[in-house]
């Protein structure tokens, strides 16, 4: 059984060294891979990742802490609903899988639910890719596996990830199954959530592919995923297929362009360290001396985001008002010169996206003029604050 | 976004206070609005936890579920709310004035006028935040199919008796505020943005706080400062100093304060239940009072500061000129109120969880048309909106610098004069497009010709010129005449008519067949802890 391609030493210890003496690493979750998909073009926050530092320790170590958090009744309804799929040998679960997935095999009757645990997540990596192998030679049955571990490569280290479950089907195919709290409402869900849940669930299958691939013959990983949700406002499971094969698509390419965790190591000083128990003076400097690529999604995916943000918005970068404004200013990527431009006092005449920008000053000048006495508001007509 | 809004964000952050995004108000604000803040609480669908509600600014009823997962406390609640939106909805629904309607005759097929009432004014419910309006209408939606005893006296857990007929308002209004331009249930930060550009991203201009502290920072302080502090600043409790505008709370404050109140609730009302006599039960009633009155003083914590944020940004609205356009819109929103009141009053049955073809079709092809009237007319009331249309080469403003009579080859020639027009913007011309200037509030179409110079165009009025040989006086523009061309129509036509929803082929589903009553949702054991 191959274990998880293991990768030079040297590198593993420079992440190591990264992270800070004694520090564990973090898990690559949920929200670090929307992050990745969010923005592939950050270099800080691919070797943060890479390297598994804790950057919400490291945020409120600068000054700008994360606004991540979970709520325990979310927390406990999230796990309460987990319990309730799973319960029974994942009975309710694999009917659905059958009812949604793969009407054709036999209906789910006493299911393997094999034992998972291991010491270590490459134990348990090891363990998972030994229960599919056994799962997938033996044909007819169910197999559920129960929080499987699976280990990516991400940009030159290893990542694992936990799925909220696979399913092996008769046929010796895979699926993954993900269980999210958010209601399906009259068969419909948010959007945005469904969004994230098939992002994630795009990252599993390309993991399980890496497993899949090491077996011979090597087994189908289905391209549609199993989404369990409740169902409206009570807490029955209710699921949809989705397919995930444009997120795969996305996510894989994504992966594979990602500036290699090995080079921005390289160009970093030696002795850089990212230990959120440094000086907050030096773990400014380290951290500032990887380039970040703030955009305002980042809000949403990093922990780090408000202090990239501070900076992006004292370098004044016109990014920090979205990507949008960014792509329609032409080579112009700061505050001031957009506006110098705008007012004719820098800029080339003859670069079109500085037309533009002299078209539209002089256009809003004219409309405002124009305008009635209270179109503003001034410290004197704001008021009512109270 | 347009270049003229970037430039304005642009121009915020250098200054560090939002700059003006409309010259007038593009909305309609009633005069007595009432204001919703709700809150929800994390990880349940429906299960609200409090709100603050009402007209009155100084007044404002505070609502509070201490146990959101008990059903009967959360019927209590949505009781509760009923009791101050009903009577709000009501009083608009009795006020009416006659007004006309092209209906189609069932005998003859003919469109012909028929009268009928329209409400003479409608509420408004105003929501801090977009999160609000979705929770609007999951609220209806969790109400509209309940049953009452009365309705269905097997129903187990009958509902309230007001509380469908509430669920069926809040559906309504949640649709319409799906409509471009609607203002029945608009939220706060829809509105705020709208009118101003801040130093921030449209992201970040989701938080009410963060948005208004660019609009009205307090004195001595920059907007990306206030919006900083109030995006992220906590007490020494490491509570936000400004709570998020709901319906979700902040995590801090449900693992901190709210859950260990939550416990005290149950415990206290365990204890109740198992009082044995009665001065026991006297003293153990008086801790589950206490702990219930700890849990609405939460509540009112969350949820004051946003309700007096909703009030200054009416306040900063209030004091923009009306569009000119806004009241026709407004007028639609009273029309869309009436209707549904009828509709209550016929005794139709709730709104389905899904429409039928036609009825989803013609949403879709109104909401089409409403954008398109939207903007149309934000462009006619404001000049700021019209530069964007200008920059866009959708519209062009210039002088008269002649204009020349001539008339059509027809049996019986009609006025055709050409205009020459000197202007600096670059619209996208091509032979024989027609362009469109407001006359006395119609619009009036004319031809491009061709260009004469590089800043001359030349254009032939074709129409609203009157019948005669003779132009109406003032219908000719004059030499000098200082103008606004758009190249879009100013009033929207209504796209094709969609068949009866009895004739939807079968391409769509085919008829949708008797409308069969819908089922309250099964209610089961999980609901409740």
């Amino acid at each position: 059984m191959p274990l998880p391609r293991t990768r030079g030493k040297a590198l593993r210890q420079r992440l190591a060294e990264l992270r800070g003496p004694d520090l564990p690493a973090k898990a690559l979750d949920a929200r670090a891979l929307a992050a990745l998909a969010a923005n592939p073009g950050c270099k800080r926050r691919a070797i943060l990742d890479g390297a598994g530092v804790n950057k919400a320790a490291v945020a409120s170590a600068l000054g700008s802490p994360s606004a991540f958090g979970q709520s325990q009744f979310a927390f406990t309804r999230g796990n309460a609903f987990e319990a309730k799929v799973k319960a029974d040998g994942g009975a309710e679960l694999l009917r659905l899988v059958h009812e949604k997935l793969d009407r054709r095999a036999e209906p789910p009757a006493d299911a393997q639910v094999p034992d998972l645990a291991a010491t270590g997540p490459e134990g348990r990596a090891a363990r998972t890719a030994l229960a599919l192998r056994e799962a997938t030679a033996a044909a007819g049955t169910w197999t559920l596996l129960d929080h499987p571990m699976l280990a990516l490569d991400v940009a030159g280290s290893p990542a694992f990830l936990e799925p909220d479950a696979v399913v092996v089907h008769p046929d010796g195919s895979w699926t993954v199954v993900e269980i999210k709290s958010f209601p399906m409402l009259d068969g419909s869900a948010d959007p945005a959530k469904v969004g994230a849940a098939a992002r994630q669930a795009a990252v599993y299958v390309l993991a399980l592919e890496e497993v899949a691939a090491r077996l011979d013959p090597a087994p189908a990983v289905r391209h549609r995923i199993l989404l369990v949700c409740p169902k409206d406002f009570s807490n029955l499971p209710t699921a949809s297929a989705v397919d995930v094969r444009k997120q795969r698509a996305v996510t894989g390419r994504q992966l594979a362009r990602l500036t290699r965790i090995e080079d921005i190591a390289d160009t970093l000083p030696e002795g850089t360290c990212f230990s959120p128990e440094l000086p907050s003076d030096e773990l400014t400097s380290a951290v500032e001396s990887v380039p970040a690529a703030f955009a305002p999604e980042c809000l949403s995916a990093c922990e780090l985001a408000f202090h990239c943000r501070d900076r992006s918005r004292a370098a004044g970068a016109v990014t920090s008002l979205g990507r949008s404004v960014r792509a329609e200013l032409g080579g112009l990527t700061t505050v001031e010169d957009v506006l110098s431009a705008a007012r004719g006092e820098a800029g080339d005449p003859e670069d079109p996206a500085v037309t533009a920008l002299r078209r539209a000053a002089r256009l809003r000048a004219e409309a405002l003029q124009n305008r009635g006495p209270l179109a503003t508001v001034d410290a004197t007509t704001g008021g009512g604050r109270s | 976004m347009s270049l003229i809004t970037t430039l304005a964000r642009l121009e915020a952050c250098r200054t560090g206070r939002a700059q003006p995004a409309a010259t007038v108000r593009h909305r309609h604000l009633s005069e007595r609005p009432l204001v919703f803040v709700p809150l929800t609480t994390a990880g349940e669908a429906g299960a609200p936890l409090g709100a603050l509600v009402g007209t009155d600014r100084y007044a404002p009823r505070l609502l509070a579920v201490p146990q959101p997962r008990d059903r009967d406390l959360r019927f209590t609640f949505l009781a509760e709310l009923a009791d101050v939106v009903l009577p709000y909805l009501d009083a608009y629904t009795e006020d009416v004035e006659a007004a006309e309607r092209n209906e189609t005759d069932p005998e003859t097929g003919k469109r012909v006028k028929v009268e009928v009432e329209l409400c003479a004014d409608a509420p408004q419910l105003i929501v801090p935040s977009r999160a609000g309006v979705d929770f609007v209408r999951l609220l209806g939606r969790s109400m509209r199919f309940r049953r009452t005893a009365e309705q269905d006296p097997e129903a187990p857990y009958p509902a309230p008796p007001r509380v469908p007929l509430l669920g069926r308002w809040l559906t309504h209004f949640g649709e319409r505020a799906r409509v471009p331009g609607s203002s029945l249930l608009p939220a706060m930060t829809d509105l705020l943005a709208r009118h101003w550009a801040t130093g921030q991203s449209t992201l970040e201009d989701q938080h009410l706080g963060a948005l208004l502290a660019w609009i009205d920072p307090p004195d001595g302080s920059t907007g990306a400062e206030a919006a900083l502090h109030a995006e992220l600043a906590r007490d020494p409790e490491g509570q936000l100093m400004c709570p998020p505008a709901g319906p979700a709370t902040d995590p801090a404050f449900d693992n901190k304060l709210l859950a260990p109140a939550i416990e005290r609730y149950d415990r206290a009302r365990t204890a109740l239940a198992t009082a044995e006599d009665g001065p026991e039960a006297d003293d153990r009633l008086g801790e589950l009072t206490a702990a219930e009155r700890e849990i609405r003083e939460l509540v009112l914590s969350r949820t004051l500061p946003t309700w007096e944020k909703v009030w200054q940004g009416l306040d900063l609205l209030r004091a923009l000129p009306d569009g000119a356009h806004v009241e026709e819109r407004w007028t639609r929103d009273r029309w869309s109120f009436t209707a549904h009141r009828d509709r209550i009053v016929a005794g139709e049955p709730p709104q389905p969880r899904r429409d039928d073809a036609v009825t989803a079709a013609n949403k879709l092809a109104a909401r089409e048309r409403e954008q398109a009237r939207l903007e149309a007319q934000e462009a006619l009331d404001d000049p700021l909106v019209m530069a964007g249309r200008r920059l866009s080469g959708e519209a062009f403003a210039g002088e008269v610098t002649d204009v020349v009579m001539a008339y059509s080859e027809s049996k019986r020639p009609s006025p055709r004069p050409l205009v020459t027009v000197r202007t600096e913007d670059r619209p996208h011309l091509g032979e024989r497009v027609r362009v469109y200037r407001s006359l006395g509030g119609k619009p009036q179409a004319a031809e491009f010709v061709g260009w004469e110079a590089e800043d001359l165009l030349v254009l032939r009025v074709v129409d609203k010129m009157g019948r005669g040989k003779e132009p109406e006086a003032g219908s000719v523009p004059e030499k000098g005449d200082q103008l606004c061309f758009t190249l879009f129509e100013h009033e929207q036509r209504g796209g094709p008519k969609l068949p009866d929803p009895q004739e939807t082929p079968w391409t769509h589903g085919g008829p949708p067949g008797e409308a069969a009553a819908e089922a309250a949702d099964p209610l089961t054991s999980e609901d409740v802890l």
